[in-house]
């Protein structure tokens, strides 16, 4: 199962809707095995930048580099095969509606796997009780609350044994425990798949428990202001916007 | 401003300090523009310093005392006075201070530009011409997975077909079954009035057959399939579209086009020539209703007629034009569908826009067939 993900690189993208630029200039690496955060204020363009890193949305300026290929100049193969690699957990779970659990997990694996019939279904079980979903796989999504059902989104994105996982706001709309747990899972993919990580979130609980290196971006000046690991960044890092982010604005009083 | 209940007073104290007297009880919230405009003159009268508030005759106050002294607040700093808050009930000056603690993101507002009548004209153009090109590239990307489906490369799941088959085939019939009868009856009728001056009320068959058989049947089924499932394949679409499920399908390497778009044309392109068959059957039966029951004609010559009033190539004719409609209503809906926002209400929307889509597109495309085929003479 160990593979060598590849080293994600981002160098001086810019991101914009039309002439409204969300951020500029940004320039960081996600190296492997890492759990990185993208992090920031609300509306400061997080889940913008990882539709940039999943290739939804290509950027007005700059690349990002997966390996040695730059994803957005590369040929539509090419991004297919690098796309195969992702594992990607959407805010709201993104199920596919019409299909049960069992299903939804299925899916990619009918299409991108030889396995037999027998072979999914037990992979399915699987992946469904290691989010703690097993006995769920005739429910459809509509059925089950919502962080069953971004459990269930998080089995499916786990379905290929991905090499990176990208995660948009894992523990939004999560009790404390299960936010926990969740936290616990992402760590133990990292260790035993040897997979990346990429969170967007601002739980703080979260960055600084599984975080070990991080992007912060800031709405104000529309680009990163601080990056390096979370921990650090509180001991260590002046600026007061990242300062007040990770206090919870109670050093800023 | 003065009134009975509530109301402020100007008191110029001082030579540049204005006092703003407040009393009465301020829990409604009506026009406060003169308020303003007085203040406005009164800083050209006398150039005001300084603003002091006096609230002790203020018996009740809400939010809207609060956006008033919001407006006074940037009247102040539009012309640099002071405003000295003291004098204000002390919540309202503290829920004053929360208002004033984040500054007004400048970006974030996007002020409605005044847009010259010409630029509005080019901008439609320009927008008319991306959404045209939106819409090749969308029939461009359905092309390919068709070739695919041919080729027996192409993945959607047969359940999914065939469930699309049920709902706009088997499901629609109730809604065709009255429709189509009744545009029979409406065809017969008003054939019935004007052939009966002439003592030829048996031809009302032959226009009744020819009608739905060429035109009406068609038509009518395709208007039916745009107004039921384009809307719904719109409002499908667009709800995943806000789920983020499109997306989910795009990052797994799944083309949402051959995934979810494929299976609900091949269904409407193949259950559309049944809908239209049996509706023009209907629509005929409409017809035969009011022959017989108001125009003294019998069953039998009423089917003899018909049938020696219609050939094959009628029905074909009618058949054809249903599938076009079919691809057409298909695509309308699909392409509102994918296109559709990340809001609720945009899914309103597409389902809106599918269905007037869908409705053009047959008519047109009825006209520009219905030409063709009297060029060549079918």
């Amino acid at each position: 199962m160990q593979k060598i993900a590849p080293k994600i690189e981002i160098r001086d993208l810019t991101m914009a809707y039309g002439d409204f630029v969300i951020q500029h200039d940004l320039t960081f690496d996600i190296a492997t095995k890492d759990i990185f955060i993208i992090m920031g204020g609300s509306g400061c363009g997080k889940s913008t930048l990882l539709r940039h890193l999943v290739g939804l949305k290509a950027p007005a300026k700059g690349q990002v580099l997966y390996g040695n290929t730059s994803f957005w100049e590369a040929l539509p193969q090419e991004q297919e095969k690098i796309m195969r690699t992702f594992g990607i957990l959407y805010q709201s779970g993104a199920l596919w509606s019409s299909l049960t659990l069992a299903e939804n997990v299925s899916l990619p694996l009918k299409e991108f796997s030889n396995f037999s019939d027998t072979q999914i279904r037990e992979l399915v079980s699987l992946k469904l009780s290691l989010v703690g979903l097993a006995g769920f796989e005739e429910f459809y999504p509509s059925e089950i609350s919502g962080g069953m059902q971004k459990r269930a989104g998080l089995a499916r994105a786990m379905a290929l044994d991905p090499e990176i996982l990208f995660f948009d706001e894992p523990s939004a709309g999560l009790d404390p425990v299960s936010a926990r747990r969740l936290d616990d899972l992402i760590l133990e993919l990292r260790d035993s798949l040897g997979a990346t990580v990429v969170i967007v979130t601002h739980e703080l609980a979260s960055i600084f428990a599984i975080g070990n290196n991080a992007v912060f971006l800031d709405p104000e000046t529309r680009t990163m202001i601080a990056t390096g690991n979370p921990n650090t960044l509180l001991a260590e890092c002046e600026h007061p916007t990242v300062r007040s982010f990770l206090t919870r604005g109670e050093e800023a009083e | 401003m003065t009134n009975d209940t509530y109301g402020l007073k100007y008191i110029i104290v001082k030579q540049d300090t204005l006092l703003v007297q407040f009393y009465g009880s301020w829990e409604v919230s009506d026009d406060r523009r003169p308020a303003l405009d007085a203040l406005k003159s009164l800083h050209q009268k006398t150039r005001l310093k300084k603003v002091e508030f006096d609230t002790r005759k203020l018996s009740a106050w809400n939010s809207g005392l609060l956006t008033f002294l919001l407006n006074i607040h940037a009247f102040c700093e539009k012309h640099n006075i002071e405003m000295a808050c003291a004098g204000l009930p002390q919540g309202a000056e503290r829920i004053l201070s929360l208002a004033l603690a984040v500054p007004e993101n400048k970006n974030a507002r996007s002020a409605p530009e005044k847009v010259p009548f010409v630029d509005k004209v080019g901008i439609w153009g320009l927008g008319q011409i991306s959404a045209a090109a939106e819409m090749m590239g969308f029939i461009g990307e359905v092309s390919i997975a068709c070739l695919k489906m041919f080729k027996g490369s192409a993945r959607f799941r047969m359940s999914d077909l065939l469930l699309f088959i049920q709902q706009c085939g088997a499901q629609a019939l109730p809604i065709v079954t009255l429709i189509s009868l009744l545009v029979g009856l409406i065809l017969a009728f008003v054939g019935a009035v004007q052939l009966q001056m002439f003592g030829a009320q048996i031809y009302v068959a032959n226009l009744v057959g020819l009608a739905m058989a060429r035109e009406m049947g068609a038509i009518m089924a395709g208007i039916i399939m745009a107004g039921r499932t384009g809307a719904a394949f719109a409002a499908q679409l667009g709800t995943m579209q806000v789920n983020e499920e499109i997306d989910a399908f795009k990052t797994m390497g799944i083309d949402p086009v051959e995934f979810l778009v494929l299976p609900r044309m091949l269904a409407l392109v193949l259950m559309m020539p049944l809908l239209c068959i049996y509706a023009d059957l209907m629509g005929i039966f409409g017809g035969a209703l009011v022959s017989i029951g108001m125009l003294d004609i019998s069953a039998v010559e009423y089917y003899n007629q018909t049938k020696a009033s219609l050939n094959l190539t009628h029905f074909g004719v009618g058949v054809f034009k249903s599938a076009v409609f079919g691809i057409l209503v298909a695509i309308a809906g699909c392409l509102r569908g994918m296109q559709c926002g990340r809001s609720s209400s945009a899914v309103g929307e597409a389902a809106t826009s599918a269905v007037v889509t869908g409705i053009i597109f047959i008519i047109v495309s009825d006209a520009a067939m219905t030409i063709i085929f009297t060029i060549i003479g079918i």
